[in-house]
């Protein structure tokens, strides 16, 4: 079975994201990393084409520059080969725009299954792959907290408000996975020395003939305003000396919440 | 132009429709003189009562789904009525069924979609308000293009409040052939037990996170939250960990919750938790770290070990 995991390079989100100047989007200038909501589409896809005992694991991805650091990492975890659509075009490209560019690049690829995340950490749009499903003409189940395949069949547990629904859906079909799926491996040495000569198929906009549908123009929309929020200010922070169950007794009769 | 006429996603719930969809409809009608709901299930009918008291005039019925999940069945048929007709706005609550809509939606419309809205105006079109960078900076957008513009908005954004309309009119409407994207069914759903306050409405939410270090002192969550008649919450990392159920969630992929008082203890605050309780009225926390970003929102912070505070606080509030 093979299985093409969509995966975002992002900003590291330990360091203070910035908007850029002018179109006030988000600055992805600095070095880029493997978002690491992606890491459990990729560890759900090694699984699923393991059991299968065929097949392996794509990744698609699209970035602005050509950077391939994150890539390197799901590389370094057992993907087997990565195609990167890479193109100064496709900044400001928004959750439409990126699912066409997906979708083009996914098309030069064999697949059964698409995993992604259900949202990036960066952008948290969280349309993406359902978007993706429908340019493909293919079923899609979103929030699985657990994926299994059973011949042509995929069987998920999807989070609900209440609880969860088990939902099937025939392959090919898009899942997207929570954080809650399976526990991600962490890269062997071996792996990363291995991940270094795998290949990454790099693609122009023009290539997938895309033109002028992506970047921010393809956005068709715009940020008009930024401020800062009206912010709330910290109040006490006190160090438990043995009174802080005490303390908050107090507050919570100082709110009338007791 | 002005905006004319905004349809509101209404997501059927096991009891009527969702407080989210009657909070989208409330602000539909101070925005456009029609407003029009869009709404699946067998129980449109007894829920136009509802919807007619929130503002909609008609509810656009796209009947019972059967297994079917919903996001293209209902995705399909909006598409073929906005082809016979497109509002200025479509408004969609932030849920996994609402995501799944709007993105088939806008695929099949080939209209951009912005996502966790929280305030929406109208200043020559309609003008969206996002809080970004953890609530730090909010952000205002809008469409340039052709509508019917697609909103994606998060809970609570705006206050349901009924306007004594009379019952919404119900005109079914049909899905087209979906091929093969509508061949996702549910087979079965399993629901959660939950005792107390939801934890969408409680006055009172007391959340655990990672801090707490395992499973089983989850308890204690659950014993203050009994104690306090409110309700546990949790923070995305120890749902992911399966320590609790995913209706337990608290933050930008779970529950938007404003109660009068929140208390976090072993959580610190990332960006994702941050944004589903900073409304909260009044913010507690206790963590070992002085630093966790959780202090920087808190009107009263402990800096402290959560395995010896919350039993001397449970043991306190036993003994008043």
């Amino acid at each position: 079975m093979n299985v093409v995991v969509c995966v975002k390079q992002i900003p590291d989100p330990a360091a203070p994201p910035a908007l850029e100047p002018g179109t006030n989007t988000l600055d992805r200038s600095g070095k880029l990393i493997l978002d690491d909501s992606d890491a459990y589409g990729v560890e759900m896809a090694l699984q699923l084409v393991d059991t299968a005992g065929g097949g392996e694991v794509t990744l698609v991805s699209m970035a602005p520059n050509a950077e391939t650091g994150g890539l390197r990492t799901a590389l370094a975890m057992g993907a087997a080969k990565a195609v990167l659509v890479s193109d100064p075009a496709l900044k400001g490209t928004d959750a439409l725009g990126t699912a066409k560019v997906l979708a083009a690049a996914i098309k030069t690829t064999q697949y059964d299954l698409i995993l992604a995340a259900t949202e990036s950490t960066d952008g948290y749009t969280g349309t993406t792959p359902v978007q993706l499903a429908e340019l493909l003409g293919l079923p899609s189940v979103t929030f699985a907290k657990s994926v299994a395949v059973d011949g042509m069949t995929v069987r998920v547990e999807r989070q609900t408000e209440a609880g969860y629904d088990e939902v099937t859906v025939p392959l090919p079909a898009v899942v997207t996975v929570t954080a809650g799926v399976v526990e991600p491996r962490y890269p062997s040495f071996k792996g990363i020395m291995a991940a270094k000569s795998k290949p990454v198929d790099q693609l122009s906009v023009a290539d997938l003939g895309l033109d002028g549908q992506v970047g921010q123009a393809g956005a068709r929309q715009e940020i008009v305003d930024v401020a800062a929020s009206e912010s709330r200010t910290a109040g006490e922070i006190v160090v438990d000396e043995g009174d802080g169950a005490a303390r908050i007794v107090a507050f919570l009769e100082s709110v009338k919440a007791i | 132009m002005p905006v004319q006429t905004i349809w509101v996603l209404a997501e059927p719930t096991a009891t009527g429709i969702s407080t989210t969809s009657l909070e989208l409809l409330t602000a539909a009608r101070g925005l456009a003189a029609t407003v029009e709901a869009i709404s699946w299930g067998p129980n449109t009918a007894a829920n136009a009562t509802a919807l007619g008291e929130h503002g909609a005039t008609k509810v656009h019925d796209v009947g019972d789904l059967g297994a079917a999940l919903p996001g293209v069945p209902v995705a399909a048929a909006i598409a073929e009525l906005v082809g016979s007709g497109a509002p200025d706005a479509i408004l969609i609550p932030t849920s996994g069924d609402g995501r799944d809509i709007a993105g088939r939606l806008s695929a099949r419309l080939d209209r951009p979609v912005l996502t966790n809205v929280v305030g929406l105006i109208d200043d020559a079109g309609l003008v969206t308000e996002h809080a970004v960078f953890g609530g730090s900076l909010t952000v205002a957008a809008k469409f340039t293009g052709e509508g019917p513009g697609i909103f994606v908005i998060r809970a609570k954004s705006f206050a349901a409040e009924p306007s004594g309309g009379a019952p919404a009119e119900v005109v079914a409407i049909s899905v087209p052939d979906t091929g093969a994207t509508g061949l996702a069914t549910i087979s079965s759903s399993h629901a959660e037990e939950r005792s107390g306050p939801s934890l969408d409405e409680a006055a009172i939410v007391v959340s655990g996170g990672r801090g707490l270090g395992e499973a089983p002192a989850y308890a204690m969550i659950e014993e203050l939250a009994g104690l306090l008649h409110g309700a546990a919450g949790a923070s995305r990392a120890i749902v992911d960990a399966g320590w609790v159920p995913y209706s337990h969630q608290v933050g930008q992929t779970g529950k938007t919750v404003k109660p009068s008082v929140y208390l976090a203890f072993g959580i610190s605050g990332a960006t994702q938790h941050l944004v589903g309780m900073k409304g909260s009225k009044a913010i507690v926390a206790v963590n070992k770290d002085r630093d966790a970003p959780i202090f920087s929102i808190a009107d009263l912070g402990i800096v402290g070990d959560v395995h010896k505070v919350l039993p001397a606080l449970i043991d306190a509030l036993k003994n008043r």
